[in-house]
């Protein structure tokens, strides 16, 4: 008979780790001989995933609104430092049971039964699940494959390691690039199950395949081959084997050292498995629990990460909380004073958790969202109250976070500003304009609006006047995609409206809500990849496309002639609705994009109620047939365009652009840019593609749909209303954005030291003067904080614009958006 | 979208230089012609165009500090450089109506000669600014220098593994020939862009010329025929286009080399150029009003 626990928490991260402290404070208050609850992990040590990141890495501690609330200390250092608490922790009675798998759950709510990967079987009224979203890694499956000293599935510093032969196993980005590290020192074998390196990117492909055939590197690869044993070696220090099965029989490889890097198994099938549903399809998706951190299984609760908090704060307060809750407490959050200070402008006294219920309840779609997911959405978004111009001077100014006031009568937002939030209305009424000096719409409570910028990423269409007595909630665009991401129904009815509304502002039909919304059902969204082609020239079509987002560029007698562009908003293909249905051209997405595909009968009806919009239809038809012929007969002109949508520019909304045959390359562009930006340039000018003169230098491009913005665990990266995207000081470095920039536009990097005065360069010598050096040694304080991600800016706030271009001393260098690229090439 | 430094605003500064230039010459026009005081630096006309010049060639001097005020908001580089061309091709002008010609040995006359030196390699600079740029960027021809030595060093390192299944003596000559490969050098060099590269002949030890990889080209031209089997026909001539392609990048870089390097060359003499310019006018001002 196994031993039965009150709680189980599965998996020793932060959210784990506080969950059990917790428990054992309430054990130590008990006076209890035997602990009640147990900490299950899977691996042999704690929080691996910090114990993953590299030495002396700096660990934030954001948010840094919230108030840390647990047994466990932390707060912002270096990684083994937070580490050493943690263990001290541990050290002084949590009940912690390692290499203990969960690979299973039976049972319900009292009466749980968790097996073992050993076998073995714990039995537990609760669970915490506090398993994260990085999974274990996947391990080689043969007796003997447990972390050891020879066997590793990770890899900290390929320097550790020389003279041995080491046996990399594994065909991915991580294996490849632990395994040319590593031959720089040793002899090295990758293992590779297939018969190429498929799944690598580009870059490691060629890597891997270089190494492979660079006779003076000691860097050998088996394909298809697989492990068939191991042979352990017989002393700490003295070499093993590994024996392998090849197409042409067994090897038998002697090695020091085996690093594994077969990728993670991710957590979401043994989630489902213990009966806990996660609705969307989308891999980012998590699954739903309640107030109290519960999932829909009675008695089974999900903390951390895996429940959708992704940073260590959050993630312990939760642990803290959610033991609570088991032993009945109804604790208020460690969030309860923030929500407090949100709601603290209303015109009415309740107490937060009730506005909190009843804002839930006024809004037909956040009804159906759980508490818990509404409640975060609430912390991250702001309370606006519109109150009259005369009031507004005498309304209380509170704090960031606190309620926000806004003058009745004046715009919220005005046309062509950069601000992605969503709105939802609360109370009182807004006058909303799809376009600029389009129609106004009368927004009522539980309505929202804000879609367009939050799908689109283009800026603000029309101005949103507030009315008196308003309130609103405006939530962060990260937020919105994280809820869209993980709601089904969230996410499908935004999509309607953002439908119904696109239709409205590109066709102005005169049709009731119900006959729109019909329509909107009928047609159909298409998603494209760069590259990917909408229709083709020559063929024969019988629909238009109306952009979402994304770029489609029209092409004509060859792939890279490109006649004419198209943003979101705009028409595509409409020739074969309002006039020829032959196709003269080819349309291509010049980077991902997404389309309304609306046929002929939806067509008519939009147009057919409305026949006074059907003239301003056909003129700007007409002007995009006199654009694209113009461009057509420039053959030049309309390379040079196809070149700057091939370098991605067609998702750019502010990008540098070098005209080589004016550039003498003195640089004074990255001085300026690091001499403005503490020292680091974000630009390199000499990198990056030419053609014809025109040289697109690595630098931000401010896409409309920031890559780089997708997961930044502390919302760091954010849009100014003018357009820039910027990254704040909460950075944590964690270098997700370097990662998904396509561009290579952001870089981690050291602050650099600071620049002395200039008498003092002059005079005494100390330092480096105006310009200088491109590289610099960092300070021990500066290594100590660790490195942060740094991309252009586009000089915001800062006088007379960019700097990059105001230094050029021959007009070399522009700064510009894609409307004016047809400018720019024909001028060439 | 992209304008020259000389087009800027419409060619502004070229206006106010053309204007400075007639106004210059209408007040050398207005000294009167006596025999006691003809044209010349002393006349109420010639301190007005001495003190123009003097506010110029200072003026013209603090475009090496604007450029580094990366902060400044007072105009941009680009406007300044303009200026500075126009505004420094009209100080010719407005100087020499203030010498009136009269020259001598003396610091003066020093000051004159090291203002046209710095105005003269003022225009070089502004002629390489404006046509090299674009001869440089039809030379790279889309790729960056690190991509054309990347492209050398794949190359390179091709050769050495072809050249494996040929004789030893092949071998120990191509080899010589990767390896005394000459690219940049001295400034020199850098500039003239002769080829330097040298190979050690079989059964030689001093290493002698192969510029354009001529040699090397060559021997393997008069080994192809010479080749008993066809394999080794084959390994010849993939050698042969091999060194002809490693001769169109070295002779890429090369230009490349010579033109950034001529980009950049003249401010050596321009600068220095300035600064002792400025001591001089320093010293002309001084002693004209010591000798007043």
């Amino acid at each position: 008979m196994s031993k039965r626990y009150h709680i189980a928490v599965v998996g020793a991260g932060p959210a784990g780790l506080s969950a059990a402290g917790r428990a054992a404070h309430y054990d130590r208050e008990a006076g209890a001989s035997e602990p009640s609850y147990i900490l299950l992990e899977g691996f042999n040590t704690f929080a691996k995933t910090i114990q993953k990141y590299q030495k002396g890495k700096h660990v934030m501690d954001e948010p840094g609104f919230l108030d840390l609330r647990s047994e466990v200390g932390f707060t912002a250092g270096k990684r083994e430092e937070i580490l050493g608490v943690w263990e001290e922790a541990l050290a002084a009675g949590i009940n912690i049971r390692y290499d203990s798998e969960v690979v299973g759950i039976e049972g319900e709510k009292g009466n749980f039964r968790l097996k073992l990967g050993s076998g073995d079987a714990v039995e537990a009224e609760h669970i915490v699940f506090s398993i994260g979203t990085q999974g274990n890694p996947r391990a080689l499956g043969v007796p003997g494959d447990a972390e050891s000293d020879f066997v590793r599935y990770t890899l900290d510093d390929p320097e550790d390691f020389k003279g041995e032969t080491i046996v990399v196993i594994g065909a991915g980005d991580a294996a490849i690039e632990n395994a040319i590290a590593l031959s720089d020192y040793n002899k090295v074998y990758i293992v590779n199950r297939r018969n190429e390196f498929s799944r690598a990117k580009d870059g490691n492909l060629n890597a891997v395949l270089a190494a492979i055939n660079d006779k003076n590197r000691p860097f050998y690869c088996r394909y298809e081959s697989g492990v068939a044993r191991l042979e352990m070696p017989a002393a700490p220090g003295a070499a093993g084997a590994i024996v392998l099965n090849t197409p042409s029989g067994e090897e038998r490889i002697e090695c020091h050292r085996i690093i594994a890097r077969l990728g993670t198994v991710p957590p979401r099938k043994f989630v489902e498995s213990c009966g806990i549903v996660i609705t969307s399809d989308n891999p980012e998706a998590v699954p739903d629990v309640d107030r109290h951190y519960q999932s829909n299984v009675p008695g089974l609760y999900i903390i951390g990460a895996l429940g959708g908090y992704p940073l260590i704060k959050q993630a312990m307060n939760q642990g803290y909380d959610v033991v609570e809750f088991i032993h009945g407490k109804d604790t208020k959050p460690a969030d309860y004073p923030l929500l407090q200070d949100q709601f603290s402008g209303l015109p009415y006294v309740m107490d937060a958790e009730d506005v909190l219920d009843l804002y839930q309840q006024r809004v037909p779609m956040f009804r159906r969202m759980n508490p818990l997911a509404f409640r975060e959405l609430i912390i991250e978004s702001r309370i606006i109250v519109s109150l009259p111009p005369a009031e507004l001077a005498r309304a209380p100014q509170g704090g960031e976070r606190s309620t926000a006031f806004v003058a009745a009568g004046e715009p919220l937002y005005r046309h062509g500003e950069f601000s992605t939030t969503f709105y939802t209305l609360v109370e009182g009424e807004v006058q909303l304009q799809l376009e600029q000096d389009g129609p106004w719409h009368t927004i009522k409570p539980g309505q929202f609006f804000g879609e367009m910028s939050l799908i689109s990423g283009r800026p603000r269409q029309g101005d949103a006047v507030v009315s008196q007595d308003a309130i609103l909630i405006e939530t962060p665009r990260r937020i919105m995609v994280k809820l869209m991401n993980s709601n089904k129904e969230v996410s499908s009815g935004i999509d309607r409206v953002f439908i119904m509304r696109a239709l409205q502002a590109a066709f102005r039909p005169q049709l009731s809500l119900a006959e729109l919304g019909d329509i909107a059902g009928r047609v159909e969204t298409c998603q494209f990849k760069a590259g990917q082609v909408l229709f083709s020239e020559g063929e024969e079509g019988d629909c238009l496309h109306l952009i979402r987002s994304g770029t489609v560029m029209l092409t004509r007698g060859g792939a890279n002639l490109v006649v004419n562009q198209n943003h979101s908003g705009e028409l595509v293909g409409q020739m074969a609705l309002m006039g020829a249905p032959r196709r003269r051209d080819t349309a291509t997405a010049a980077v991902r994009t997404e389309t309304i595909l609306i046929r002929r009968p939806e067509f008519l009806a939009l147009v057919g109620s409305q026949p006074d919009h059907v003239a301003t239809l056909q003129g700007r038809l007409s002007d995009v047939l006199r654009k694209s012929n113009r461009m057509a007969s420039q053959p030049q002109a309309a390379r040079a365009i196809g070149f700057l949508m091939g370098e991605g520019l067609g998702e750019a909304t502010n990008a540098l652009v070098i005209d080589e045959t004016l550039c003498v390359g003195c640089d004074n562009c990255e001085k300026a840019c690091a001499e403005t930006h503490n020292g680091i340039s974000r630009l390199d000018r000499e990198a990056g593609a030419s053609l014809a003169g025109l040289h697109v230098p690595i630098s931000c491009r401010h896409c409309e749909l920031p890559h780089c913005m997708k997961d930044c665990p502390p919302d760091a990266i954010r849009r100014s209303a003018n357009g820039e995207v910027f990254i704040s000081d909460s950075c944590i470095g964690c270098g997700n954005c370097e990662t998904n920039c396509p561009y290579n536009a952001i870089k981690l990097s050291y602050a650099a030291p600071k620049k002395p005065g200039l008498l003092s360069w002059l005079l005494l010598g100390s330092g480096s003067g105006p310009g200088e050096p491109e590289h610099f040694t960092p300070s021990a304080a500066a290594k100590d904080a660790g490195k942060k991600a740094v991309k252009c800016d586009a000089c915001m706030g800062r006088k007379g614009g960019p700097a990059c271009v105001r230094a050029c001393p021959t007009g070399a260098a522009v700064r510009l958006s894609p409307e004016q690229f047809g400018e720019l090439v024909e001028g060439h | 979208m992209h304008i020259s430094l000389l087009a800027w605003r419409g060619f502004r500064y070229g206006k106010w230089a053309l204007v400075l230039g007639l106004v210059s010459i209408a007040l050398y026009l207005s000294q009167g012609g006596s025999a006691a005081q003809p044209p010349n630096g002393g006349t109420w006309q010639g301190y007005v165009l001495g003190t123009i010049g003097a506010l110029l060639i200072v003026w013209l001097s603090v475009l090496g500090v604007r450029k580094r005020r990366y902060s400044s908001t007072l105009g941009t580089v680009q406007g300044w450089t303009s200026a500075h061309v126009y505004l420094g091709a009209v100080l010719l002008v407005v100087a020499t109506l203030h010498s009136a010609a009269q020259v001598g040995w003396n610091v003066h006359t020093l000051a004159y000669a090291l203002m046209c030196a710095v105005i003269f390699s003022g225009f070089y600079g502004l002629y390489v600014y404006i046509h090299l740029p674009g001869r440089l960027a039809a030379n790279n021809a889309g790729k960056d220098r690190d991509a054309w030595l990347e492209e050398l060093g794949e190359l390179d390192s091709t050769i050495r593994d072809t050249v494996e299944a040929c004789d030893a003596e092949l071998q120990a000559m191509a080899l010589s020939a990767l390896d005394l490969t000459a690219l940049g050098g001295s400034s020199w060099r850098q500039l003239t862009a002769r080829d330097h590269s040298r190979i050690i002949l079989p059964g030689q030890s001093k290493p002698v010329g192969n510029a354009e990889q001529g040699v090397i080209v060559k021997a393997l031209s008069e080994r192809i025929p010479d080749a008993r089997k066809q394999s080794q026909a084959e390994v010849l001539n993939e050698l042969l286009a091999l060194f002809g392609r490693r001769r169109v990048i070295l002779n890429l870089l090369r230009r490349e080399i010579r033109l950034r390097g001529l980009i950049r060359v003249w401010l050596f003499v321009h600068i220095p150029l300035t600064v002792a310019l400025l001591v001089a006018l320093l010293i002309h001002i001084f002693s004209v009003f010591i000798y007043w």
